[in-house]
């Protein structure tokens, strides 16, 4: 156990300060891609971790995930369009709109269980993606370009690269910590109380549904600031980031590293969008690649790559 | 005589075409040991999660410390007082034993919309935890994963999951379910220590057991009462004999 443990906290260790260390080694070797690329699995990260808070620790399989990617995009790309560019107003209003979201989504889709679950929050988030298409003043299908980046006065330079890396970084590594705190206490020992034996729960008094509810509106504001971030590296954002199979890839980052382990979400991602950028560069048919290779992943290491770390270090 | 702790009045529940509860009045009295006997099928786990809330009833009314308590949901009822065990083991398994206990003591401690302290560093609640794990002799298999301990040891944290609720009444479906001959005299002896300090409910199929401790016995079949009155009456009604060795099967401890 504690060596497994050991083996976990050094991989981790290792990931984190080489995150930390990456625009060092781009600054010397000269490789922008680089960092243009961690950026994005640094985002991505973090919309996974938020993911794993009701996947993992919850139980509650949502798979309408990625509509706060959307959510928290739109709000900065149509605040810009409409020439409100302060970052302290955009942001705000992205993750107020990814609650309010989650709020109702939740309230609605918290009544089911197991499939119809899944079912209704990927109808809603294909909603939310059919609401996006129809917008026309913003883009409609195309999407929409945002032609200046968040501005957050002289506090920091979204345009400059490095800057930008480390504040989804630090926007990263704060949500980990986050829900580090959450899922150890009382709230948490509750949500993943409820996902262990429901019934058992609400025999010692618990009221399941508000509780359900609440770590939902957390997970989907946490995956809403991964949404502002996303449009403001891309420059853009379109109705594409909310597609099911967006929602459907950050599952798959969360069950690859390991559902309802802290850092589980943050391997998963890098080795899952490592593989599609590598992969892509051999092959267009780098999904036939893929696929086999998650599905040896999910069938043989139960637990995802952090269950698999655990396994091996205990030989 | 007081008014009754728990009142129950024609209670029916229906699945499909059967009544699995059929009309049927109970009172459990403060303080007693009540026992609820039956052939398999009479209706007994129905009506204790009609009690607890699990299940709603078609009509009827249940009241609990002269509070009509019919219609509210399962966790207001652990708020008020009522605590059970379930038949079938409905334990957390991935967590500890002292987890288990810590949460049930947990949800009678106000909220848990406490987002930001470390709930295993609270030590009021792991004492209380603790405490509870003593009570039922499990206090060294604290730290054990709920998956980890025999069946023996899961019926009695099951207790201590009910008794961390500070309960009024305890509902316990079968405690003895699965028991070995030690495990059930040591069950016995506890539920004879317990009684002392709380109402209880005992379903149970162990006629030895159930003679034992009951202060009073209600009989069901096909969902209704056929008798309800202290052991020595219960033993002697011709009626229950009828039930139990006609052309019902005859339940033994093993049932």
């Amino acid at each position: 156990m504690i060596a497994s443990l050991n083996a976990r906290n050094s991989i981790a260790a290792l990931v984190v300060a080489g995150l930390l260390l990456l625009p060092l080694y781009t600054s010397i070797s000269g490789n922008v891609f680089v960092l243009t690329l961690f950026t994005r699995i640094v985002i991505f990260a973090l919309a996974a971790a938020s993911l794993n808070l009701i996947m993992g620790y919850g139980g509650m399989m949502s798979f309408g995930h990625a509509a706060y990617l959307g959510i928290g995009g739109y709000a900065v790309g149509i605040l810009s369009s409409e020439g409100i560019g302060s970052g302290f107003i955009q942001w705000p209003v992205a993750l107020l709109a990814s609650a309010l979201f989650a709020l109702v989504i939740g309230a609605l889709s918290l009544r089911t269980r197991g499939v119809y679950f899944i079912m209704i929050t990927l109808a809603f988030a294909q909603m939310a993606y059919y609401v996006a298409s129809g917008l026309a003043p913003y883009g409609g299908d195309d999407g929409l370009t945002i032609y200046k980046r968040s501005d957050f006065g002289g506090l920091i330079n979204l345009s400059n690269r490095v800057q930008f890396y480390y504040l989804c970084l630090g926007c990263l590594f704060g949500g980990i910590y986050l829900i580090w705190r959450i899922v150890n206490s009382r709230f948490g020992m509750v949500v993943q109380g409820l996902r262990s034996n429901e019934q058992r729960m609400q025999a010692i008094g618990f009221p399941a549904k508000r509780y359900r509810l609440v770590c939902f509106v957390i997970a989907g504001t946490m995956c809403g600031l991964a949404g502002a971030l996303l449009a403001n590296n891309t420059d853009f954002v379109s109705p594409a980031v909310m597609y099911w199979t967006r929602s459907g890839d950050l599952m798959v980052m969360v069950i690859l590293g390991g559902m309802g382990s802290l850092f589980g979400p943050v391997l998963g991602t890098i080795v899952y969008l490592l593989l599609e950028e590598a992969l892509s560069q051999v092959t267009e048919y780098w999904a036939l690649i893929m696929g086999p290779l998650l599905l040896l992943i999910v069938l043989f290491g139960r637990g995802g790559i952090m269950g698999l770390l655990g396994r091996l270090s205990r030989g | 005589m007081a008014d009754p702790l728990l009142r129950v009045e024609r209670l029916v529940r229906r699945f499909g075409g059967i009544l699995a509860t059929d009309n049927l009045s109970l009172d459990v009295i403060s303080g007693e040991l009540h026992a609820i006997i039956g052939p398999n099928g009479a209706g007994k786990t129905t009506l204790i999660s009609q009690l607890t809330g699990q299940l709603l009833p078609n009509s009827g009314t249940i009241h609990f410390a002269g509070q009509d308590i019919t219609r509210l949901p399962a966790w207001r009822r652990s708020a008020l007082g009522l605590a059970r065990s379930f038949q079938i083991t409905s334990l957390l398994p991935d967590f500890t034993a002292s987890d288990n206990v810590a949460l049930a003591a947990q949800a009678h401690d106000g909220h848990s919309f406490r987002f930001w302290g470390s709930a295993r560093g609270e030590q009021h609640l792991r004492q209380a935890a603790q405490s509870a794990l003593a009570r039922v002799g499990l206090a060294d298999r604290a730290d054990t994963l709920v998956s980890k301990l025999s069946h023996g040891e899961q019926r009695e944290l099951e207790l201590a999951v009910a008794l961390a609720t500070k309960p009024q009444m305890l509902l316990l479906d079968e405690p003895m379910a699965g028991l070995g001959t030690t495990e059930s005299a040591r069950m016995v002896k506890l539920l004879q220590e317990l009684r002392r300090e709380v109402t209880i409910v005992l379903v149970e199929h162990d006629m030895e057991a159930v003679f034992a401790l009951a202060d009073r016995i209600t009989v069901l079949v096909y969902g209704r009462v056929i008798a309800s009155d202290v052991p020595a009456a219960i033993r002697g009604n011709e009626e229950v004999r009828r039930a139990y060795l006609g052309d019902q099967h005859v339940v033994t401890r093993h049932g």
